[in-house]
């Protein structure tokens, strides 16, 4: 009888509902996918044989593939952040989600619903994206075990920008602010160590970009891709996600469990 | 418990909620009994959709007692949920999936195994005319198939307490008639109901009780007799084709008003078929010719200027 232990039943009820407008709309996500797909483009194709030169790489857009792919693929992770909080703002937005909180299920898989699907659209995304880079002669040299830790600091990464964007799209008083909420997260991989060395960055812009979550996330995915030092990063990455996470589920949380304002139907125009 | 108490479905008491510096109910008590349909009648922005929003653990109240199906909505709102079902004034559907899908969801929700899902989810269909839009989605629906497809998801748990916010507004007639047969249905079942109306017709033909909400408040509360007998303005309108007949009628029929340039007389009365059939009784034994007969009923603005003593206009306000 108790919500609880259908937790987990109820949870993979609201994943398949989610995943089913996914398919059956996925507008959303494509859209998400261009963005990093296009700046790949550019970087690569464009910009690559300055910025490989300025890199000191031997020979120019080839090795700046290898040093700017992983910014880029955490790029898909970021942009999927956006089409999150729209998608989880446009289900607040409907009236089937009141019908949710008068029902006897665990209230959590509304939530858990939306980030497990958001993750696994997003990871897809990810996936894709590195299908392009390597395409586009990106040749990562990780061996079994490094792929799997990237893949894994990529899901954690993508889980707790999911949390964060799932939270700007509970709190969000419009599908616009929600599209425009994550728009710090999508811009702050293009100051970190990301697209170039933060030494040629100018001091209090270094500064920031060393002491920005993607930096460490970045370097790790780095070194686990093409062999770079990894150092401590990997441990400041994984609390960073940790502390990301932590933040955008209990924002979510608190944002849906807050009392519904006092709702109008949205058919009659206000008294 | 006391026996009583148990045979009530829902009981509130001081039921208060304010948003902001807006008091939208200022203490209002109701009990429902099991297995019968209640009506909160009252003009917009008198506080029916938000007791209906507490009631169902939507919204919770600043204060007050309520119990549901004798749990406390307060302590126990999960053992509240899994005994009611409602369905709210504005669509509750899953626009993106299909009708079937949406009926399909709600038997996951609500942990039927899959084959008892898939047969209550064709049952419904077929009662509720779906079957040949089951595999659309609801933006194709017509306003009515909405409400029906609304009214269906929330019927898949079989709830034994059903609140229905405004059922009927905006629907055209059949609409109406139709949605009035479901609800009549649903009790003959066992189940009970609590709905709102801005139509004393509508909570007139369905209700077993009527509270009377005005600005938080409740005016009246009692059976529709006991209410419209407290409306005045329910009268049966006769037209006479001369002063004779006219004359001849007040003699016969005693207290009634009288209007000697149109040639009309107003009677009293509830406007049932019982009534009317005795009114033309005794102008047929009495052999009076009437040219005309017209009944008026009461509607929500004589209530409202009866127990408020004001036009719900202003109230609206």
């Amino acid at each position: 009888m108790s919500a609880r232990s259908y937790a987990v039943r109820d949870s993979v009820t609201m994943l398949r509902r989610n995943l089913r407008h996914a398919l059956r709309y996925p507008t959303l996500t494509l859209t998400s996918l261009l963005i990093p797909v296009l700046i790949l483009l550019l970087f690569v194709g464009v910009y690559g044989g300055t910025l490989g030169a300025g890199i000191g790489g031997p020979n120019g857009s080839t090795s700046y593939i290898a040093f700017v792919a992983p910014a880029i693929i955490l790029m898909a992770a970021t942009s999927g952040s956006v089409s999150t909080a729209v998608s989880v703002a446009l289900d607040m937005s409907e009236g089937i989600i009141n019908r949710f909180r008068t029902m006897a299920i665990a209230r959590a898989s509304v939530l858990t619903g939306h980030v497990v699907g958001s993750v696994i659209q997003t990871l897809i995304s990810i996936g894709l994206l590195i299908g392009v880079a390597v395409l586009m002669g990106f040749r990562p040299d990780a061996d079994p075990v490094e792929w799997v830790a990237a893949i894994g600091l990529l899901t954690l990464v993508t889980l707790a920008l999911t949390w964060l964007s799932a939270g700007a799209g509970m709190s969000a008083k419009s599908v616009e602010s929600a599209s425009n909420l994550p728009t710090p997260v999508v811009l702050l991989p293009l100051i970190s160590s990301g697209f170039v060395p933060t030494e040629s960055m100018p001091a209090g812009v270094a500064w920031f970009a060393e002491h920005q979550p993607f930096t460490p996330i970045i370097e790790t995915l780095r070194g686990l891709l093409t062999g770079t030092p990894i150092g401590n990063d990997a441990v400041v990455a994984l609390a960073w996600c940790v502390v990301l996470t932590l933040a955008g589920y209990l924002w979510a949380r608190s944002a849906f469990n807050r009392d519904p304002a006092p709702s109008r139907p949205r058919t009659l125009a206000r008294v | 418990m006391t026996a009583s108490s148990s045979q009530l479905a829902i009981t509130a008491a001081g039921l208060r909620k304010s948003f902001g510096d807006k008091v939208v109910l200022d203490g209002i008590d109701l009990e429902v009994a099991e297995g019968t349909i209640f009506a909160l009648l009252g003009p917009n922005g008198a506080g029916k959709t938000t007791t209906v929003q507490i009631l169902s653990t939507l919204t919770s109240p600043d204060g007050g007692e309520v119990r549901v199906a004798g749990h406390d909505l307060a302590r126990e709102p999960d053992a509240v949920r899994s005994a009611i079902g409602v369905t709210g004034q504005f669509s509750a559907v899953d626009n993106l999936l299909t009708g079937e899908e949406n009926l399909l969801l709600m038997a996951d929700l609500y942990h039927l195994d899959r084959r008892e899902g898939r047969r209550r989810t064709a049952d419904l269909l077929e009662r509720f005319d779906l079957v040949e839009a089951a595999r659309k989605t609801p933006a194709t629906y017509s306003g009515g198939m909405q409400r029906r497809l609304d009214l269906a998801m929330t019927l898949v748990g079989d709830p034994s307490i059903i609140f229905l916010d405004e059922p009927t507004a905006g629907l055209d007639p059949s609409g109406r008639r139709t949605t009035w047969e479901i609800v009549r249905g649903l009790v003959a079942g066992g189940a009970t109901i609590l709905l709102t109306t801005q139509y004393l017709e509508e909570a007139d033909e369905l209700a077993d009780r009527i509270a009377l909400l005005d600005q938080g408040k409740l005016v009246a509360e009692g059976t529709p007799e006991e209410l419209k007998r407290r409306i005045p303005g329910g009268h049966i309108r006769l037209q006479f084709t001369d002063a004779d007949g006219l004359d001849t009628a007040v003699r016969t029929l005693g207290e009634v008003v009288r209007d000697d340039e149109a040639l009309t007389l107003q009677i009293p009365s509830d406007g049932s078929v019982d009534a009317l059939r005795a009114l033309i009784d005794r102008l047929d034994d009495a052999h009076i010719k009437v040219d005309g007969l017209s009944v008026h009923t009461p509607d929500l603005d004589d209530v409202f200027f009866a127990l408020t003593g004001q036009p719900k206009e202003e109230e609206a306000l």
